[in-house]
């Protein structure tokens, strides 16, 4: 690790001040930034600790009806609290599916939203990657890409945003507020991650020194309350990023599908918005064919960006299962697996 | 000495001096306190091993920046013991065989004690095991863990009522 001047600023102008500096960084709980700086990926030359900022861990209802979070409310917190899991469960569901319970604990909504992809590639200093190394080239490409996207990609990086929380949070239309240089904007999450295109190095839409200070969900993504779900399929149990994810989101009116909300994660560089099958849903009563034509609908455009075709299909079984599981109703307890297929009890039926 | 923080750990408050901002809590603990208890396994928030409550919360040593924490609680396996009496989540551990080598034992233990002040998984061996998917055993000692956590949570439960009785 290099080493790094430390910050702690108490107030927001002033961690914005302070991040102005080149080189800055900040720092939430650092359990995605650490790791990267332990391996020499990342290496700023300042760290802005945010975590002593007061304010920004509360959890508000707007006046409006919607829910506003700051951006240093722990994973865990969020997704314990009542009021939020009974208005957003597919939400709280994707964020109970992700790391490990003390993960949770630690890592902040901020960091989650904004955290770096797992491309082994990227992660390792030697290979080339043009994310870490502009113009150095993509070791991922004819290299281990079973994981790799097979939407939105592009030669120059087929690296996946891995956040389980962000794929839920973009069916719901989230906003993200955020704080810079020339003051206080809101950007919508949709807008947050950016396609690789030719600059992979190039993640998000925030300048130098944007501090993001709260996520909102509006008051009518609570309409989809009584079926919501977000299935993840992982190579463990427990404890493991997607292979690929789903979260399926329906308004119901006399058995029919008044409207409906599908994205997907762990298929391409942003949590990936299904708005076509979103269209082909609406109207219609829930059945398999219906929801297989969805799933179509979602990844016409896919192609593999290496070993990854099986992504393709299994990509559209988890579609086709999630809005299943929405259809059937939000389960009033989360299973003892949020967002698993399976069931960790041996010989045990599942209950997702 | 640059920096300094300010901890109390196991119960005693410390003044902490280091010149290096780039100790992380396990390292602070293990290297300068001498509580080697919370162990390195991964160094990488991949295995447990070194998790420590934090203000009453288990989080992973090993991913926390240790100037980052000033002011914190933490609890360690070293400090969960009052006097010759274990901890019910230690003696729980040795009445169901919760470990062999012993290695990811702390971790375990200390994982266990923040599960049951929790209070999430309720006494479903699935959920416990889900909410235990943090701590990776080498020796695979699983079964006898999660009995551990179901028995310790009893006795802790009952051990609550006589008090309030
Ligand atoms: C072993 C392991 C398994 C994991 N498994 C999963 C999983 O299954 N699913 C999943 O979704 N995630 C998983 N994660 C990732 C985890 O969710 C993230 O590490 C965590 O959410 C990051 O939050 P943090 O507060 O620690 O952020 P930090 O590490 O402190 O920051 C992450 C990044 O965001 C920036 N940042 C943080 N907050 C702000 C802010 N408010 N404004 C501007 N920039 C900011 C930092 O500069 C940094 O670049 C896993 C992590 C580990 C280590
Ligand atoms: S896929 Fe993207 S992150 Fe991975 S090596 Fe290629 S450029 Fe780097
Ligand atoms: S040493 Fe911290 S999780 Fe492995
Ligand atoms: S007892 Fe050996 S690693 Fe768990």
């Amino acid at each position: 690790m290099n080493t790094f001047d430390y910050v702690r600023p108490s107030t927001v102008p002033d961690a914005v001040a302070a991040a102005a500096a080149p080189g800055s960084a900040y720092l939430a709980s650092g359990t995605n930034l650490l790791d990267l700086m332990k391996v020499g990926v990342a290496r700023p030359d300042r760290l802005v600790d945010i975590t002593h900022i007061a304010g920004l861990d509360r959890i508000e209802r707007l006046p409006d009806g919607g829910l506003r979070i700051g951006a240093l409310v722990r994973n865990a917190d969020l997704a314990h609290d009542p009021d939020f899991a009974r208005s957003y469960p597919a939400v709280a569901e994707a964020l109970l599916s992700g790391a490990s319970a003390q993960l949770r604990n630690a890592a902040t909504i901020g960091g989650n939203l904004l955290q770096r992809p797992r491309c082994a590639y990227f992660y390792d200093p030697f290979s080339a990657c043009n994310k870490r190394a502009p113009g150095s080239g993509c070791d991922a490409l004819h290299g281990e890409n079973r994981l790799h996207a097979v939407l939105g990609w592009s030669p120059s990086c087929i690296a996946v945003h891995p956040s389980d929380f962000c794929v839920p949070l973009i069916a719901l239309d989230a906003f993200v507020e955020i704080e810079g240089r020339n003051g206080r904007r809101e950007i919508s999450l949709d807008a947050l991650h950016l396609l690789p295109g030719d600059t992979p190095e190039r993640e998000t839409a925030l300048e130098p020194g944007d501090l993001i200070v709260a996520l909102r969900l509006p008051a009518r993504a609570a309409v989809f309350a009584g079926h919501a779900r977000y299935l993840k399929l992982r190579e463990r149990t427990s404890y493991a990023f997607a292979v690929v994810s789903a979260a399926a989101a329906l308004e119901m009116e006399d058995g029919a599908i008044r409207q409906a909300r599908l994205a997907l994660g762990g298929v391409a560089a942003k949590p990936w918005r299904a708005r076509a099958a979103e269209e082909s849903l609406a109207g219609e009563r829930p059945g398999e064919a219906i929801f297989r034509r969805a799933a179509e609908a979602a990844l016409a455009d896919a192609k593999p960006s290496g070993d990854n075709a099986f992504k393709i299909e299994l990509a559209r079984r988890i579609v086709v299962r999630a809005l299943a599981l929405a259809a059937a109703g939000t389960p009033a307890r989360l299973p003892a697996l949020p967002g698993s297929p399976f069931s960790s009890a041996p010989g045990a039926l599942h209950d997702a | 000495m640059p920096f300094c923080i300010s901890l109390t750990v196991n119960g005693v408050k410390r003044n902490i001096e280091f010149d290096d901002p780039r100790v992380t809590l396990l390292d602070l603990l293990r290297e300068r306190l001498d509580l080697t208890g919370a162990k390195k396994g991964c160094d990488r928030g991949q295995c447990g091993a070194c998790t420590v409550l934090v203000n009453g919360r288990r989080i992973n040593s090993c991913l926390a920046l240790a100037l980052s924490h000033d002011g914190a609680e933490v609890l360690t396996i070293e400090g969960v013991a009052q006097g010759e009496a274990l901890h019910p989540v230690q003696a729980a551990f040795i009445a169901h065989d919760g470990f062999q080598c012993g290695f990811c034992t702390p971790g375990q233990i200390m994982s266990a004690i923040g599960l049951i002040n929790e209070g999430h998984a309720g006494d479903d061996p699935e959920r416990i095991r889900e909410a235990m998917s943090g701590n990776l055993c080498r020796c695979a000692a699983y079964i006898g863990i999660v009995e551990a956590v179901q028995d310790a949570q009893k006795a802790i439960a009952e051990a609550g009522r006589r008090d309030a009785a």
